[in-house]
């Protein structure tokens, strides 16, 4: 099988896949090379003219959507979801190589939660955070504090339910990285750090942090990148407020200009953008790692 | 760099460890799982048995929902609409099933059996999945410009003179969703089923040779059963995706074609939670179901 590099099956099949990567980018970057149209651009060819136009028009918000805040609020949102999504899979991936009771169900929930259909999630988190609405209501009533009662709005929000419904579609791909990693750790570098007599806290930040530091920055990448993308989830899980992806997924209806490419243009820069600065950082930690093994 | 690893690995090997300081490391992780995934559920369930006004939810036990949404569907000749949908979203689900499957297997098969150095192996996976972390919408509004009435497409055929008047079908239609679903979706396949492929020994893979097989007869009877487990776990991820899925669908299908999840959304935008959770818990029961049926698959196989 090794050997027939040459055969007309080898060529056949990177046909196939040359097709698919065609298949997976052509069309991207297709509205990419329509988002530089001139002001007469439309949403098909021919191409009409360059010009930053669109962005332009972008920048000055799309009918009644604020593009600028809907961005900051997803760009809060996915720098929350990241540092929370990092922290906690880093500590439970830990916590998974040593003796854990319940570690199996644990293990199990997180999963369901990665094939779990998203609107389900949504709904849940949604009602809870109604009914939490309802009890607070209730008990301010009942302590009396009209004023308060008054100016209470809904416990939903982009930094309460929206950031739990991120959660529980970043975290199981954080976990699953850990484990990954930790499957191919070798424990003689914490063992001699032991011996040697560094504090468990020590033998982390020095031994085991700058050996698992490429995955880590992957966990990061994850956590950024699907935070930033998220509609499913976030759709019912969120209150007065909209991140960009849900605002973007409104306008496809209503928006009939290549503005709506400046916008795929832009938030596919960031996610790139994220995706290259990661890649590299990893790159750059694995390549340090070894020069000091050396 | 880490690859997404999505296939579930076994247990990691255990270091000597305190039981208490474990916990403490994993109570963050479990309460977002106990706040946000579990107490929701548990949620779902409960309220799909309550009643509810136009003001407010009544808690209470009533099978009163679940009536609702199977109203009709005992009697007459018609389906009645919640057959039809759960009809249209198994179609939907089958035939993005069997196009990931294969397109999946094929790209994986290339990247894991036929491309030799490393170097490039792990950077045409890194090319196969660097879409996936990009925007889902802005991925399916990419097609507008080739599909649309005036698209790429039909500018063609037009030019060429196949047709004479622009396609229709091409945008907005069954035909668009498909091809969207395996346009996001078909990375969910290859991640585990290259993982799975990666993972078997290439000496059984000469031994088939060396015995006489032809390259189908080693596809078919060596790595075909040796993927199985990247196979099931891919097809579980695009099953209940597409199942559950209201985005794609709504955009797609320019909000004119059902599916569950879309009846979900639009029940709970009424706030009928009610209802929209009965719906839920049916959905849940079905893909439970699917994925039941696909890990029996595994074992009756392993067994014969």
């Amino acid at each position: 099988m090794r050997n027939d590099r040459h055969s007309p099956g080898f060529w056949l099949l990177a046909a196939f896949f040359a097709l698919f990567v065609l298949f997976l980018y052509g069309p991207m970057f297709i509205i990419v090379l329509l988002s530089f149209q001139g002001p007469e651009g439309g949403l098909t060819f021919p191409l009409r003219g360059v010009s930053l136009h669109w962005f332009h028009k972008l920048a000055e918000g799309l009918g009644v959507v604020d593009i600028g805040a809907a961005l900051k609020r997803s760009l809060g949102l996915g720098l929350a979801v990241t540092a929370f999504t990092v922290l906690f899979s880093v500590l439970a991936g830990l916590a998974f190589r040593k003796k854990l009771a319940g570690g199996n169900t644990l293990f199990f929930v997180v999963v369901a939660s990665l094939i779990m259909p998203s609107i389900i999630v949504s709904l849940g988190i949604g009602l809870e955070f109604r009914l939490l609405d309802g009890g607070i209501k209730k008990l301010l009533e009942l302590l009396g504090m009209d004023s308060a009662l008054e100016g209470y709005g809904t416990a939903l929000g982009l930094f309460t339910s929206a950031l739990g419904a991120h959660l529980t579609w970043t975290l199981p791909f954080g976990l699953l990285i850990m484990f990954a990693v930790f499957n191919r750790f070798n424990p003689a570098y914490e063992e001699a750090a032991r011996d040697l007599g560094a504090t468990p806290w020590q033998g982390f930040r020095h031994v085991v942090l700058p050996l698992i530091a490429p995955s880590v920055v992957g966990i990061g990448m994850f956590g950024f990148t699907l935070s930033w993308d998220e509609i499913a989830r976030t759709s019912q899980a969120i209150g007065d407020v909209n991140t960009l992806p849900l605002e973007l997924q409104g306008l496809t209806t209503t928006v009939t200009t290549p503005a709506i490419y400046a916008l795929g243009t832009v938030t596919t820069v960031v996610s790139l953008g994220v995706v290259a600065l990661a890649m590299g950082l990893a790159w750059w930690l694995g390549k340090r790692q070894k020069k000091g093994q050396r | 760099m880490s690859a997404p690893a999505v296939a579930a690995h076994s247990a990691p090997a255990k270091a000597p460890g305190r039981s208490l300081a474990a916990w403490w490391q994993a109570l963050p992780l479990a309460s977002v799982f106990v706040l946000f995934f579990l107490i929701p559920l548990a949620l779902v369930l409960t309220v799909s048995f309550w009643d509810f006004n136009e003001y407010e939810l009544l808690p209470g036990f009533t099978l009163k929902n679940y009536f609702a949404i199977f109203e009709g569907c005992g009697s007459g000749a018609d389906l009645c609409v919640t057959f039809k949908t759960y009809l249209s979203t198994f179609k939907f689900s089958l035939l993005v099933w069997l196009i990931t499957l294969v397109t999946g297997f094929t790209v994986s098969y290339f990247l894991a059996f036929h491309v030799r150095s490393q170097g490039a192996q792990t950077l045409l996976f890194v090319l196969c999945t660097i879409p996936f972390w990009t925007s889902n919408v802005i991925r399916m509004i990419s097609w507008v410009p080739l599909l649309g009435r005036n698209g790429l497409v039909n500018q063609s055929l037009l030019g060429m003179g196949v047709v004479s008047q622009p396609v229709e079908w091409l945008l907005f239609s069954d035909f668009s969703v498909v091809l969207a679903f395996v346009h996001l979706y078909t990375m969910f396949m290859i991640v585990p089923i290259f993982n799975s492929m990666m993972r078997i020994d290439r000496s059984l893979i000469e031994a088939a040779n060396d015995s006489g097989a032809s390259a189908w007869q080693t596809l078919w009877n060596v790595i075909v059963p040796l993927s199985r487990t990247g196979i099931i776990i891919g097809s579980i991820f695009v099953l209940t995706i597409v199942m559950g899925d209201f985005v794609t669908i709504g955009v797609m299908g320019g909000q004119q074609i059902a599916s569950i999840g879309k009846v979900i959304q639009v029940q709970t935008s009424y706030l009928q939670f009610p209802l929209a959770a009965a719906n839920a818990v049916i959905l849940l029961a079905v893909v439970l179901m699917i994925i039941w049926a696909l890990t029996r698959l595994v074992d009756i196989r392993k067994e014969l």
